[in-house]
């Protein structure tokens, strides 16, 4: 890969209080890549995705996005240059119908393309459009995944961070989850930095990925590297889910 | 039969007042998680400043139309009640977001004294009078309705159309129920969680003035003490019907003003906030979170 990444995570030190749970961090991620991060439970995966938010911030080292020092600025502002993020346990807003939670999706641009976007989400994932008068919180997990998908592509993002999209769910669904993230990327191309615990499915589905144990990153190559690597294969495909 | 409905407007209009003020505990309520104690004062800092503009508009502006001065006056004391929850928000509240529960509760409270205190002295400890506004009764049979009880209700009902249209269909109105739900899920998706907890701050604070103005149209005087009473009913009419719940504040707020008002006229008037506590202590044995208030359990 040349040229600038469209994100790059430097040297990155997030805490929590006094415990350290990434410690010297180094990420790039290119324009209209998959990239993914793999690792076991713990490992600081979630982590990494809210510090690239801002939320925890970094204590030390540097977040770069599209050229920009976002490091120190506060949520909401990074979310506004276009990152949008389906976070750890999707957090669908409850009391809100699917299609709210959609327009909240769509919130930076005042609902601007709202209706042109909304059709592609419905397009992409049927069962939204059956379920968007139904609040968030009585949807399955499967549908709050798709959900919590579509709310962050409503944003127009140009780095889409996906933490666990396949967490929970069902392997047909997991599987179209999947192909619609393979498709936007191949169509729109869309980036899309995700951390995935089904590895084998995830690397398959990546131009690159990283290992991460204890806060740090310890292995990174092509999905197709990763996925022969034999130590790789030991630690998380072997046994794992295939 | 006439005197049950002869009580029932008083109560309808008492109960419009508490209401207003109630949406201002339940908002703040639900979006940190804080009882805003300090709230009471705020309704009673909106009654002083509507009887100020009152008092400069009928001294400087003699024969100025009693409408057009009225609703100078709400708009005023709207603008001005709203800097105030804005400021005490930004200095007193906003620093301890993140702290141990207690604290903001505590600094409500001080909060709370600080106010009426302070209109303590800079108005005086006695009651200020202000000459009666709108004076018209309509006679229906035995039934006495004033045009200010008509007024108070009407100006209620179409803020709460208003209210109810900015939180339920304005991306505002989602921004704070996104906050409410989760904020840090809100920020990741763009909203300016402090600034949307500001404004929640304003608004509760506009709707609590033109409850404190309508206290003063009503009654006809303002003390510095009027938020810890009135406070405390809208506060418990808050409870009663749920707090974090907006339809819940409204119906709680109508509920306890017919409460009281049925009981003084029927029972001892003596003993109404007794009746109303009471009524508010028996609710919460038996639904806990209030009447339209939810169970803490719908967490994903
Ligand atoms: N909010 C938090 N407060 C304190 N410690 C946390 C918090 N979130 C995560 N941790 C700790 O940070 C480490 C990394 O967690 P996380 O990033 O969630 O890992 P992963 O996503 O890879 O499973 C873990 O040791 C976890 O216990
Ligand atoms: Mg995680």
């Amino acid at each position: 890969m040349t040229g600038e990444p469209l994100l790059k995570v430097q040297a990155v030190e997030t805490y929590y209080g006094n415990i350290r749970a990434l410690s010297g961090v180094d990420v790039d991620v290119h324009k209209g890549e998959i990239v993914s991060l793999i690792g076991a439970n713990g490992a600081g995966k979630s982590t990494l995705m809210m510090t690239i938010c801002g939320s925890p911030q970094a204590r030390t080292g540097q977040v770069i996005f599209d050229g920009e020092d976002i490091t120190r600025l506060p949520t909401h502002l990074i979310a506004r240059k276009r990152i949008a993020q389906s976070p750890e346990g999707r957090r669908i807003f409850p009391r809100m119908t699917v299609y709210e939670n959609l327009q909240m999706g769509a919130g930076l641009d005042n609902l601007k393309y709202f209706n042109e976007d909304v059709e592609k989400i419905f397009t992409l994932f049927p069962r939204l459009k059956e379920r968007q008068s139904q609040r968030g919180g009585t949807l399955s997990g499967g549908e709050q995944q798709m959900l919590s998908i579509g709310r962050a592509l409503m944003a127009r993002p140009k780095l889409l961070l996906l933490d666990e999209p396949s967490l929970g769910l069902a392997p047909l669904i997991v599987k179209g989850i999947f192909e619609a993230i393979k498709k936007l990327n191949k169509e729109e191309g869309l980036t899309v930095f995700l951390v995935e615990q089904n590895a084998f499915a995830a690397l398959k589905l990546s131009d690159r990925g990283y290992v991460m144990v204890n806060g740090k990153v310890t292995m990174s190559g092509t999905g197709k590297e990763l996925l022969i690597n034999p130590e790789v294969r030991a630690a998380y495909l072997e046994g794992g889910r295939h | 039969m006439e005197y049950f409905i002869q009580q029932l407007a008083n109560g309808l209009t008492l109960g419009s007042i508490y209401g207003l003020v109630a949406i201002g505990y339940t908002m703040v309520y639900g979006i940190i998680g804080m009882i805003n104690f300090a709230h009471g004062d705020i309704f009673m800092l909106g009654g002083f400043a509507a009887l100020i503009v009152f008092l400069i508009l009928t001294t400087f502006f003699a024969g100025i139309p009693v409408a057009l001065a009225l609703l100078v006056m709400l708009i005023v004391a709207m603008l001005m009640t709203g800097l105030w929850n804005w400021t005490i928000e930004r200095i007193a509240y906003r620093p301890l977001r993140g702290s141990f529960r207690l604290a903001p509760l505590i600094t409500a409270i001080g909060m709370s004294i600080v106010l009426s205190n302070f209109i303590q002295v800079t108005q005086g400890p006695r009651n200020k009078p202000i000459p009666p506004l709108v004076t018209e009764v309509y006679h229906i049979g035995n039934i006495t309705i004033s045009l200010k009880q008509i007024l108070i209700v009407v100006i209620t009902s179409i803020l709460l159309f208003a209210f109810w249209y900015i939180v339920n269909k304005t991306p505002l109105g989602r921004a704070q129920r996104a906050t409410e739900q989760d904020r840090k899920m809100a920020a990741l998706l763009g909203v300016d969680v402090d600034k949307t907890i500001s404004i929640t701050f304003i608004m509760g604070a506009a709707l609590a003035a033109v409850a404190g103005s309508m206290y003063l149209m009503y009654y006809g005087v303002a003390s510095f003490n009027d938020g810890f009473i009135p406070g405390v009913k809208a506060f418990t009419a808050a409870v009663l019907g749920g707090i974090g719940s907006l339809p819940g504040a409204v119906l709680g707020g109508l509920l306890i003003g017919l409460i009281e008002s049925l009981w003084s006229a029927y029972f001892s008037i003596a003993y109404k906030d007794v009746a109303t506590f009471a009524i508010l202590a028996i609710v919460l044995i038996f639904k806990p979170t209030g009447i339209l208030g939810r169970p803490e359990v719908e967490k994903v």
